[in-house]
């Protein structure tokens, strides 16, 4: 603990070095084990990511991070501070934005602000330096009721009510579900404005191709880290040769390239398919080739085949498929 | 205060918005009044009475007279002997009927009791009942001025009504409506509304805040506190202006005892939110534990006194028993806090108890 | 009786002044896995309620299976399936009983069930579950299981709505295999999804922008259209011209 009595909220720099401490994690719900021993240390200032499916444990780590719920075993700290015992001290410096946005609709934009500014002890007024550029371009429609905005416009005032009383840290727990294809980027945008100001931002997302805007991910599955690293390294160190692989019929494809002797994961991918060989350091040319030629045998003529590098999504399934035994 | 202030007003706006939650609230009320005082009442007007004399003479002719002054009372006939009575009965004629003995004058002088027969239609025990009351009223009083004149003796129709001379239902049932129409505004309502922000998420959001839980839950109950009391005057109001219904004790009292009780239903609210986790578990637990308690076993409907021994027992434990026995007491007989005192405690005591398992139920965190 | 299992012509549905629906043309293959684009409040859900014959066009046709959408939308509605992750099962009964009731529904015998159910559960590795509770098993399973139920009545055409939102990528795949699995057997599969990776999986896709059909082809045509490299980019600039 860096800083004991007299610690007031006004202060971000003076804390621990780790804006969030996770240290062997585990949190059960009767039999199920929602989180299973986790740890990771998140840095000040930075934006960083939980990346993984429903039912992998993101919300029950976000909500043990913001106070609302208790370790069954290992410990938490957010600040420097403890979760469970520094609770009051947590709650008034820490920003949250829960799962589905809670908001209430039956206010309009601007008294839902009001009032979570009231919450905070504080008003929209002192807040609007830190929410301004949000708040910017909700501002047409302050008076309209929360349950009559866009998916899109409810995540950005839900983003301004978790702001407005300017705390150290923000939470953001799946921020970005339900919410069409460009408001989710020009979420990501105002993200980054705000850690461009210097602010520490925790996201959990679903979508694989969102954590590429973090500084750093945790790829997690089934209460567990598969890893953490950032977004650049993890493709970096896939083990094994990946190719992207092209043809007319998809589903025969799959079928050839599964059962090539040498394949070690073989998925469709939007429009093409994945295929990861087996043997680590041997040519991209020399496979491509070996690959051409069964397929051939098989029937498919058309195939196309390109080494590439592994994006997060390999990576994700890769670490799967070791922690599972798939 | 900032955040209270900020609280009461999201608060007031969720019950403004809502508006036709907002009109059944405030008018829900009125309407009881209403069809309490109307329809459901309980007074009896227009018997039709038939009145059996075989001796005519002037005490006989007295009490002819005194039935017919009477509102609720229409005299059918004057008739010499029971027979017209059978068919008058069966047909719906007659639907009381008095019966005088032969020797009236006589009887009247002696030392005897005087013989009687009240005959009433009691196909609803109820009615019956009530009409039997007035008939026995009126029979007394007739008595007790033939007695003084022929300085006779006794008369065994024995009913007399005590602080409610003219019977009027509407002093019944005015206190049990205000205990009801509280239950729910103050217990249902709140409860529904703190178990709405469990539902949408925002309790999520305001638990993570640096508001302790009681901020949290006085902040969204102090508009209901509000609302309950506009529902008070607003019955006392109508019972007033509609029926005439009198105040005997203390408006300060009555308003005071009501607001007590408005805290005890908060209260229940409180302690049904802390365990329901949706508004449809928090609405069906207020109905079931609140309202028909509240409905059945207060003595509202029915009375204390004829309930089997282990519901007498459970109605001790309902607070709506102690509220109704104040505020008739109040209303009626014009009582104060000297003979009210003791269910005073009782229902603050049960207040006190209520808030403190509401409050070590109060989570400060989601688990 | 036409190729095509879906064929709207000029397909337009007025609201007062309002076009929520844009004289829309466009048709769909059998067997194809069509996807259908479009922001919230982009016309995506009236077009889809004129094909289910839920709403009748102000102007235009269309026929679905080989039935006009308006005249005979009972047998439109025979012949399609729907399934969309959010509503499709109920979660307190157990699978089999979802199974039955979902085959009472469309008129199956007893028979009829017993045998596709056991078909049904065989494919997707489920027989041990048959009488779980459908809130117990695996979000990726339910998914599986939704569509095969949605598939019991052998449609000709299935609609999904945002079918893979919020499970693992593995289990992502392993839905997109059955649907190729189920496209390959002749019956057409119409997305519908505000999730542009998701529409990568689709043979062809368009996107619809104001109620107006604003880019149709296979993903590679409309990418090489706006030279583009993700749909992602196309979307933005389709919706908000100026922003890039």
């Amino acid at each position: 603990m860096t800083r004991e009595a007299g610690g007031s909220a006004g202060d971000p720099r003076a804390v621990a070095a780790h804006a969030v401490e996770v240290r062997d994690f585990t949190k059960r719900f009767g039999q199920v084990t929602a989180v299973d021993g986790v740890s990771v240390d998140i840095a000040q200032g930075e934006l960083f990511g939980f990346i993984g499916p429903d039912g992998a444990g993101k919300t029950t780590l976000f909500r043990t991070m913001v106070t609302l719920l208790v370790p069954d075993a290992g410990s938490v700290k957010v600040l420097g501070r403890d979760v469970v015992d520094d609770l009051w001290e947590l709650r008034a410096r820490v920003g949250y934005m829960p799962g589905r946005f809670s908001l209430y609709p039956d206010l309009s934009a601007m008294e839902n602000l009001q009032f979570f500014a009231s919450v905070f002890g504080t008003s929209v007024e002192a807040g609007m330096s830190i929410i301004e550029p949000i708040w910017r371009q909700l501002a047409p429609f302050a008076g309209r009721r929360a349950g009559a905005l866009s998916g899109g416009m409810k995540q950005k005032l839900a983003l301004c009510c978790a702001l407005v009383h300017a705390p150290d840290i923000l939470f953001l727990d799946e921020p970005t579900t339900g919410v069409d294809a460009v408001s989710r980027r020009e979420f990501w945008d105002l993200l980054d404005r705000l850690r461009a100001g210097g602010l520490t931002i925790v996201v959990s997302t679903p979508y694989m191709d969102e954590a590429i805007r973090c500084d750093r991910v945790a790829l997690m599955q089934k209460g567990k880290l598969l890893l953490v690293d950032t977004p650049q390294a993890i493709g970096d160190a896939y083990p094994r040769p990946l190719f992207a692989v092209r043809a007319t019929d998809r589903l025969g494809t799959l079928g050839v390239l599964r059962r090539f002797p040498h394949a070690a994961a073989v998925w469709p991918f939007g429009e093409v398919v994945h295929y990861t060989d087996a043997r680590a350091g041997m040519a991209d040319a020399s496979i491509i080739a070996e690959l051409e030629t069964f397929a051939g045998a098989s029937g498919v003529d058309d195939l196309e085949v390109q080494a590439i590098d592994a994006g997060i999504e390999d990576a994700f399934m890769w670490h799967m498929m070791a922690q599972e035994g798939v | 205060m900032r955040s209270f202030i900020g609280f009461v007003r999201k608060e007031a706006f969720h019950i403004l918005r809502d508006k036709q939650t907002f009109w059944i609230m405030l008018l829900m009320p009125l309407v009881q009044v209403l069809l309490f005082g109307f329809a459901v009442r309980t007074d009896v007007y227009d018997i039709r009475l038939a009145i059996v004399d075989p001796a005519p003479g002037p005490a006989s002719r007295a009490l002819v007279e005194q039935f017919n002054a009477s509102p609720r009372f229409r005299l059918m006939g004057v008739y010499a002997s029971t027979a017209p009575l059978e068919v008058g009965f069966r047909e719906g004629t007659f639907r009381q009927a008095i019966v005088l003995p032969s020797d009236l004058d006589r009887a009247l002088v002696g030392r005897a009791p005087v013989p009687v027969e009240l005959v009433t239609d009691a196909a609803d025990p109820n009615t019956g009942s009530i009409m039997q009351a007035y008939a026995s009223a009126i029979l007394q009083r007739w008595h007790g001025e033939q007695v003084q004149r022929a300085g006779g003796v006794r008369l065994d129709v024995a009913a007399r009504m005590r602080f409610n001379p003219t019977l009027a239902s509407v002093n019944l049932f005015v206190p049990g409506l205000i205990a009801l129409v509280l239950t729910m505004v103050s217990a249902m309502m709140t409860s529904i509304s703190i178990t709405r922000e469990k539902e949408t998420g925002t309790m999520e959001m305001l638990l993570v805040s640096p508001l302790h839980p009681w901020a949290i839950v006085v902040g969204k109950v102090v508009p209901y506190v509000v609302l309950g009391f506009a529902n008070v005057l607003l019955v006392l109001g109508a019972a007033r202006e509609v029926f005439g219904m009198p105040l005997r004790g203390s408006i300060t009292l009555l308003l005071a005892e009501s607001l007590l009780y408005i805290l005890t239903a908060l209260a229940l609210g409180i302690v049904i939110s802390t365990r329901a986790d949706t508004q449809r578990t928090a609405m069906i637990a207020a109905m079931a534990g609140l309202l028909l308690p509240t409905l059945l076993l207060s003595g509202f409907i029915f009375p204390i006194d004829s309930m089997p021994a282990p519901l007498r027992v459970i109605s001790n434990i309902v607070p709506a028993r102690w509220f109704l026995i104040i505020v008739r007491g109040i209303m009626v007989k014009g009582a104060g806090i000297t003979t009210l005192w003791q269910e005073t405690v009782i229902l603050a005591v049960q207040t006190l108890v209520l808030l403190v398992v509401g409050a070590r139920r109060l989570a400060i965190r989601l688990e | 009786m036409s190729a095509l299992a879906i064929d709207a012509r000029g397909l337009t549905r007025r609201f007062g002044d309002f076009t929520a629906v844009d004289a829309i043309t466009f048709h769909v293959a059998q067997g194809e896995v069509f996807g259908f684009l479009g922001a919230n409040g982009a016309g995506k859900t009236t077009a889809m309620r004129m094909l289910i014959g839920l709403l009748e066009p102000s102007s235009g046709s269309a026929t679905v299976a080989g039935y006009d959408v308006v005249r005979d939308a009972e047998a439109v509605r025979r012949n399609i399936g729907y399934m969309s992750q959010k509503f499709s099962l109920y979660d307190d009964l157990t699978v089999q009983e979802n199974i039955t009731l979902y085959g009472g529904i469309y008129g199956l015998t007893n028979a009829q069930i017993a045998e596709r159910t056991r078909k049904l559960l065989g494919r997707i590795g489920l027989e041990h579950a048959r009488k779980e509770l459908v809130r117990r098993i695996p979000l990726g399973w339910k998914q599986q299981l939704a569509f095969s139920v949605a598939l019991l009545h052998q449609p000709r055409i299935i609609f999904l709505d945002e079918p893979t939102g919020g499970v693992d990528p593995i289990t992502r795949r392993r839905f997109w295999e059955m649907i190729y699995e189920t496209a390959a057997t002749g019956t057409t599969v119409l997305v519908t999804t505000h999730y542009l990776d998701e529409a990568e999986y689709c043979d062809r896709l368009s996107i619809m922008v104001d109620g107006a059909i604003a880019a149709m082809g296979t993903p590679g045509e409309v990418k090489g259209a706006f030279g583009a490299a993700s749909l992602d980019e196309v979307f933005l600039r389709l919706t908000r011209p100026g922003a890039a």
